[in-house]
């Protein structure tokens, strides 16, 4: 009976919550309506036209009319009348419900969440144990020696209810407790009693109202559940007794049951959406603080955008060196464009006019800061952009086909077999409820259509190549059971075991340890040497893109902004943000000259990983 | 693995002895007040004293429990103080009904909120949208009133169905599922509603993991990744929420049992609790608690299947 609640906000409202909530359609019309049912309720002596209690042997079950506007009960009251003074108990007895369960609640999980110890594991595990019975079976057998006094059972109810608030609690205050502005407070000599006074009870007033709405909720409907079956108090007229009459008359009088019902019902859920609509509002007050990093690069690069478009920028563009070992042309992008739905109807472009080629056996290094695109554009490759994001514009030409227009059934034939993808986080990228194996072999059998025995033989070949120790071991592990560069190589390994033929790599060493890191380029090296594939790298790291790759398109605010050989572009940037970036990597020691930049002190561009050490490692 | 298990099967008669006790202390705490209670307000001292002797009442509460936690583990729960009928005979055979119902419930509520949730979590848009406005109202509605609409549309207007009454599934299958169909579904839909939110919510966190991005980057289809992976990793949070669920459907229940006029578990803890036979209350306590313990177990095991995390740990 008892719901836990989901974590709710733990930041006060800044704005008056109340005010707020009048201007939410189904908040303001619950709020009307429970102010209305209290009102009757209050007012049920000046409202009533008879006395809720009094019997008549002539109105038994009389029909509606001018006599009893809603009719008569089986013992001939007046059903008006009832509903209005029913409404006094039953709200009195779910507020005094609530009341215990708030007061219990909340003090015990502002102890147990403030000091801790002891109390702390007392208090948790009673917890358990009281929501580990259903509340209605607690309150029968409480009934059966307490007797049917509402007021007592209501109470015992309110004890059920307290975990609803001592987790909600607990929840915050433990989330806050080690926050530095208490820390602050406590260093400055408050008293505790005045820092859960000032800092932590405002960090729980919110969640706490709201969770009183639920709890009123699930109170009326458990008291009426509990009148509803005979067992209450037969001398006050409560919904629920009047459920019961209602259900034992249902064939001579049908609308008796109707009334009170309409009652519960109405006023459970006014309760619960006047709770979810305090909860929308308040999370609406802290959605512009909590908007997503992702959203904010998106909209700083389209801000951006604009102001490069009014530069007029093109991208500069180096000629190709002749090469007679240049293989067949692999992928065109060509005016590339990717944008994301923002709920006002308007679209955040992302990447805009961006055009690239790869070419069977080449390295095509995609650099740039973080939020420049250089993702984006890699993921529409794969047509795997994120939710809400799509191409908007442009051409993918690989292998004769437009990937930007082909159908999801066509586009899954071609992700794993033909295109291949390594990701920059290597632990998230492993789902951690399935073995290694298990995730190497399904994709080969769905791909190649081969055999468990021969999916799991290539599975541990593919292990070993890559330099895994113990394939057999690794093959049967759990991802958390294995160290990030080992699940990297396990990606890697994944990435090839259907033998693409174009291998996009995000960042795949971002997340690695330093000495891993050049392992596993070096890795990435031989593989696309014998697979003879077609890569693009997307990477921040110009050591990595001297290291590897044979053509840099640089990228910024989601366009290209120069693009070459490697060579040219080391020897002969023209764009001031590759200089830029070039400038920051290479400093004063090395000669422009060479691309292999040996003893160069790194400051990568977005400052996000990657020490000088990175680059030794790379390239020593 | 085995170690785990025996963790977990020793939690659980842990909490069944927990529960039991307290509940058996706080039931008999009132000793003298209780044969009052049995004997009427105008009864003389004498006579209560002697009813409490009769019953044992008069016995330190200690050594009652004492005396039915030792009968109680070789399976004798006492008699009922009213018609004399042992407590273990008359749970046993109500338990199955209740069974069958909150069985029932959580299997139809586990099966359709994953449907459910996995529409509104893929589909978004209006879809979820009319999924969360629908699953606050079925949460809202108390679980009695849906039965009561049932009840006067299926059965009273409809008469598609028997309004009252029970066939055991082992007299006649047709029977069974005609006479439990309405309670059933009025059970389900607050689960249903509380299930598909939780689900919802852990599917959209799930679909959002890197690892979909990857999987699908090999090769495999957007349906297979969410029904094999995605569903996997939602599940532990899917399956804690079912949990407590099923012990509110086992309170819901109880009032679904009465209009329905169910020979369950319920029905007699109605009676036994109007006529304060404490020995069936208890019996009912014992019986309620053991079920939790068992599903609870259950779904213990099911979280250690899913995610292999809590297994080995």
């Amino acid at each position: 009976m008892i719901e836990t609640p989901l974590a709710l906000p733990t930041t006060a409202a800044k704005v008056s919550l109340f005010r707020r909530l009048l201007t939410h359609p189904t908040g303001a019309a619950s709020l009307l309506l429970l102010v209305l049912v209290a009102l009757a309720s209050v007012l049920a002596p000046l409202l009533a036209t008879h006395d809720p209690g009094t019997a008549s042997l002539q109105d038994v079950l009389a029909k509606a009319g001018s006599q009893h506007l809603l009719g008569a009960d089986s013992a001939g009251r007046d059903v008006f009348s009832r509903l209005l003074f029913a409404g006094q108990f039953s709200l009195a007895g779910a507020l005094l419900a609530l009341a215990v369960a708030m007061v219990l609640g909340v003090t015990a999980g502002l102890i147990a969440g403030y000091y801790g110890g002891w109390f702390d594991s007392v208090s948790s595990w009673v917890t358990g144990l009281m929501m580990a019975l259903p509340g209605m079976v607690v309150l029968l057998a409480a009934r059966a020696v307490v007797g049917p006094s509402m007021w007592l059972s209501m109470m015992i109810f309110g004890v059920l209810l307290s975990p609803a608030f001592f987790r909600l609690v607990y929840a915050s205050v433990t989330a806050v407790r080690n926050e530095l502005y208490v820390d602050a407070a406590r260093v400055s000599g408050l008293s505790d009693f005045r820092i859960i006074g000032r800092h932590i009870l405002t960090v729980v007033r919110a969640p706490v109202i709201i969770q009183s709405a639920m709890v009123l909720g699930i109170a009326i409907a458990i008291q009426a559940g509990l009148e509803f079956l005979g067992l209450g108090d037969l001398n006050i007229p409560t919904w629920g007794s009047m459920l019961n009459d209602g259900f034992i008359n249902i064939f001579k009088s049908p609308t008796l049951v109707l009334w009170p019902s309409l009652m519960i019902g109405l006023v459970c859920i006014a309760l619960t959406l006047l709770a979810n609509a305090m909860r929308d509002e308040l999370e609406r007050s802290r959605g512009p603080v909590k908007k997503s990093r992702k959203a904010a690069a998106a909209a700083a690069a389209a801000d951006a955008e604009g102001a490069a478009e009014k530069r007029g920028a093109a991208a500069v563009v180096h000629a190709d060196e002749p090469n007679e070992n240049a293989g067949e042309l692999l992928l065109e992008v060509t005016d590339l464009g990717v944008g994301y739905d923002q709920p006002d109807g308007s679209t955040t472009h992302v990447v805009n006019h961006v055009g690239l080629t790869v070419r069977r056996g080449e390295v095509h290094g995609l650099v740039g800061e973080s939020g420049s695109g250089k993702t984006q554009t890699a993921f529409s490759i794969l047509r795997l952009l994120p939710q809400g994001g799509r191409i908007t514009g442009g051409s993918i030409f690989f292998e004769g086909k437009d990937l930007a227009h082909l159908s999801e059934k066509e586009m899954t034939k071609v992700r794993g077999k033909r295109i291949a993808y390594i990701p920059q986080e290597p632990m998230s990228n492993l789902d951690g409820a399935f073995t290694i194996g298990s995730q190497l072999t399904e994709p080969m059998r769905v791909c190649l259509g081969i055999s468990k025995a021969d999916a799991r033989r290539r599975a541990l070949a593919l292990l070993a190549k890559v330099g895994i120790p113990n394939p057999e071991r690794t093959f049967n592990a759990y991802p958390h059971q294995i160290s990030g560069g080992m699940a990297q190589r396990v990606l890697i390994a994944g990435a090839v075991s259907c033998e693409p033929d174009l291998l996009i790599a995000d960042e795949p060493t971002t997340a690695l340890d330093v000495t891993v890191q050049a392992e596993v380029l070096n890795l990435l090296r031989e593989l696309q040497d014998e697979l003879n594939m077609g890569v693009i790298l997307v990477t921040h790291n110009f050591g990595v893109v001297a290291d590897l790759c044979d053509r840099v398109s640089v990228m910024q605010t989601g366009r290209v902004v120069e693009t070459g050989p490697v060579r040219a572009i080391f020897n002969d940037a023209r764009h001031p943000y590759t200089r830029q970036l070039l400038d920051a990597i290479l400093e004063d020691t090395a000669p422009r000259g060479k691309y292999t930049a040996g003893k160069a002190t790194a400051a990568p561009a977005d400052g996000q990983s990657a020490g000088p050490m990175e680059l030794k490692g790379v390239t020593s | 693995m085995y170690r785990f298990v025996l963790r977990r099967l020793f939690s659980g008669v842990l909490l069944l002895f927990v529960i039991t006790t307290v509940a058996y202390l706080l039931l008999y705490a009132g000793g003298g007040d209780i044969a009052r209670r049995i004997v009427g307000p105008t009864a003389s001292d004498a006579q209560v004293a002697l009813k409490a002797s009769q019953l044992g009442l008069d016995r330190p509460l200690l050594v009652q429990y004492w005396d039915w936690l030792t009968s109680a583990l070789t399976g004798d729960l006492g008699r009922s103080w009213f018609n004399g009928q042992l407590v273990s005979a008359s749970v046993s055979s109500r338990v199955s009904v209740t069974i069958s119902l909150v069985l029932g419930a959580t299997i139809i509520a586990a099966v359709v909120s994953i449907v459910v949730a996995v529409w509104a979590a893929v589909r978004r848009g209006w879809v979820d949208r009319v999924v969360q406005f629908v699953g606050v109202l079925g949460f809202a509605i108390p679980g009695f009133l849906i039965a009561l609409g049932l009840v006067s549309l299926f059965a009273l207007n409809l008469k598609w169905f028997k309004a009252t009454g029970y066939v055991p599934i082992t007299t006649s299958f047709g029977g069974w599922a005609a006479t439990v169909t309405l309670p059933i579904i009025a059970l389900s839909i607050g689960c249903i509603a509380a299930v598909v939110q939780q689900v919802r919510g852990s599917l959209i966190d799930a679909l959002r993991q890197d690892y979909v991005r990857t999987l699908r980057a090999r090769g495999l289809s957007f349906n297979r990744v969410v029904y094999k992976h995605v569903l996997r990793n939602a599940g532990g949070p899917a399956l804690a929420v079912l949990a407590v669920q099923f012990i509110g459907l086992l309170g819901g229940a109880v009032i679904v049992e009465q209009i329905f006029a169910l020979p369950g578990l319920g029905q007699i803890t109605v009676t036994a609790t109007g006529q304060a036979d404490i020995p069936v209350v208890m019996g009912v306590v014992v019986a309620t608690a053991a079920i939790v313990v068992t599903v609870n177990l259950i779904i213990d095991l099911a979280q250690g299947w899913l995610n292999p995390k809590v297994r080995l740990s």
